[in-house]
């Protein structure tokens, strides 16, 4: 039960109960969705896109619970930063969760330790970059859609 | 359908020496033959070496067996036997070996008839699987078939490998896909099928199980409808194989689609019945080696049924380990396996309808052993994860059917499907992992 208990952390539990930023927005200037095809993981999230910085993030739809906390943890950390720094962001959430300990990225206020869990469970890691792919796609106008195949 | 210990060397008709040999060694497996009452889920689980390994420090529980079933150990064996003592390629050499390997992969091919009762060997083509044998029909009878306008008929419950060919068919040929929906329970309205009968209707095409509900469709009916307006009927019996008895002479189908890995047989080999006049009309599909008699750049003569269908050399491994596949399903009686599946379902359905939240989706009156279903406030896929750490592999997600689920309004579902070697006590640490599920989700 123990390596459950740490990929489903109580932060993950709440997040996934009542996720953060959980909304539609009418006016965003980008809008971008995220598919994970092995467990039908389907999210669309929205941007207010203001020169290089993020006035405003939201997102709706519907997935498992690591793959929503980390859309809802997502929205939180990279909101009112700048492309460059969401970007930083991406890369110290990806190390955390494919537990790659080199570089010299830190997770400095803690934030994504929740998913330091998601590790162990490689068949899970999709799930929790999901809106992270999705986020560097919007943020790139790179592609309508993501998936993580 | 009786055992047929007869069959049970795939070599019956090989040369002598290996006719003999077959005889000898072929272990019998030690599933019990004969009524109900003997059915010895015990015995039968030794035969599967893999049921014996621990996952993550646990029993490994099986019940994925509607993604892909476990082997036997006759049928491991056979295809080290094949390996070690008779590898050659088929239909080509006039050495020892060829001539054995011919005449196991030819042997195999009546094996297969007789499993499902077709009137002849020509009646058999080996294909990958399920999903090549419909793509074969799609596009070989397809292509002289189909015309601008007509119309294809599936069903709302079916695999996407019986709606994603019929797409591009319809698509290449301007002909329209219609759907025949199903209701609450997961049953196929058939007054409404009925409805979508038209004259412009060439085929419907039908699964005989769904992978994602259980569901067994009244095929019979389908096709006795279907043929009363002249259309052609396929069935997609990816799912009726493992479970149940087949002859398709009785149920007059033209043709029946099935996968070997789904009923203890390795992956990658599989079957297409059709009726023989229809194949024969049929253009050929792939072209290549062995589908034809004689090539020159002007023309081509094509072989005869059913090696039109079977271009090069085809997985010889995979057909004479289906047969022994086969031989080992009717050794056990498929009756047997249909009875002792069929409690496993009532008595997993009962556990689970116990569990505070738990909704299955899927309740039609005939059911194969499948069981899908939602959990309230957890995701399907963090069911999968948990249930893994206790050892119980189940499937989760839309089970290659993403209309049915949209059909259901759901995402996805957690689905438990058995096999001749589930036992009562199998269903209990589902239950006992999904209390677990709940243990870290409330
Ligand atoms: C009902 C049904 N049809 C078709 C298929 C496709 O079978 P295969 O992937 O072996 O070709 C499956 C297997 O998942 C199935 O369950």
């Amino acid at each position: 039960m123990s390596d459950l208990r740490e990929l489903y952390q109580q932060v993950i539990l709440d997040h996934n109960k009542n996720p953060r930023n959980f909304r539609e927005m009418a006016d965003a200037t980008r809008k971008v969705e995220g598919f994970n095809p092995l467990c039908g993981d389907h999210y669309t999230i929205f941007l207010k896109i203001d020169g290089d910085v993020i006035r405003d993030i939201s997102f709706v739809g519907n997935g498992c619970a690591i793959s929503k906390a980390s859309t809802s943890v997502m929205s939180s950390s990279v909101k009112g930063k700048t492309r460059e720094e969401a970007d930083a962001l991406f890369d110290v959430f990806h190390k955390l969760v494919t537990g790659d300990k080199g570089g010299d990225v830190e997770d400095e206020l803690g934030r994504f330790a929740p998913f330091s869990g998601v590790a162990e469970f490689p068949t899970r890691v999709k799930c929790a970059i999901l809106a992270w792919h999705t986020l560097k796609s919007a943020l790139h106008e790179e592609k309508e859609s993501v998936t993580t195949e | 359908m009786n055992p047929r210990s007869a069959d049970r060397g795939t070599a019956d008709r090989g040369p002598q020496t290996a006719d003999r040999r077959n005889a000898e060694e072929v272990p019998l497996p030690s599933a019990v033959r004969g009524p109900r009452s003997d059915y010895d889920v015990e015995r039968i689980r030794r035969d599967f070496p893999i049921l014996s390994r621990s996952i993550r420090g646990r029993k490994l529980v099986y019940l994925d067996n509607a993604a892909t079933t476990q082997k036997p150990q006759v049928v491991i064996d056979r295809l080290v036997r094949y390996y070690t003592e008779e590898n050659s390629n088929v239909h080509r050499g006039v050495h020892y070996l060829s001539e054995v390997a011919t005449a196991d992969y030819e042997a195999a091919r009546t094996t297969v008839k007789k499993f499902i009762n077709a009137r002849d060997e020509k009646e058999i083509v080996f294909t990958r699987g399920t999903t090549e044998a419909i793509n074969l029909v799609a596009q070989s009878w397809g292509r002289v078939n189909v015309r601008e306008g007509d119309e294809i008929l599936i069903t709302a419950i079916e695999h996407h490998s019986n709606i994603v060919p019929w797409q591009l068919l319809c698509e290449e040929k301007k002909a329209r896909l219609r759907v025949a929906p199903v209701d609450d329970d997961g049953d196929i309205i058939l007054d409404e099928l009925a409805r979508l009968l038209t004259p412009r209707t060439r085929l419907v095409a039908v699964g005989h199980a769904s992978n994602a509900l259980g569901t067994i469709n009244p095929i019979a009916e389908i096709i006795a409808m279907a043929h009363a307006n002249g259309s052609l009927v396929l069935v997609d019996g990816a799912q009726g194989v493992p479970h149940m008895s087949i002859d398709v002479q009785a149920l007059d189908c033209d043709f029946y689609a099935f996968s070997g890995h789904k009923v203890y047989a390795p992956t990658g080999i599989g079957a297409l019945y059709g009726k023989e006049s229809i194949l024969d009309a049929m253009p050929p599909w792939q072209g290549g080696g062995d589908m034809i008699l004689s090539v020159s750049f002007e023309k081509t003569t094509f072989n005869a049924l059913p090696y039109k269908f079977e271009a090069g050399t085809p997985n010889i491994e995979g057909v004479i380990g289906l047969a022994a596949a086969l031989d080992y399903v009717s050794l056990a009686g498929i009756e047997n396996i249909a009875a002792h599946e069929h409690d496993l379902l009532t008595y997993a359905t009962g556990r689970l309808r116990e569990v505070d939240g738990l909704r299955i989706i899927g309740t039609a009156k005939r059911k194969a052993a499948v069981i899908s279903f939602t959990l309230e406030g957890v995701h399907p896929h963090d069911i999968g994860t948990i249930l893994d750490r206790e050892g119980v592999a189940i499937r989760t997600g839309h089970h290659c059917a993403q209309p049915l689920m949209m059909r259901f309004n759901i995402p996805a579902t957690s689905r438990a499907s058995f096999a001749m070697y589930n036992t009562r006590a199998e269903a209990d640490a589902l239950i006992t992992g999904l209390h677990k599920v709940i243990e870290v989700f409330r």
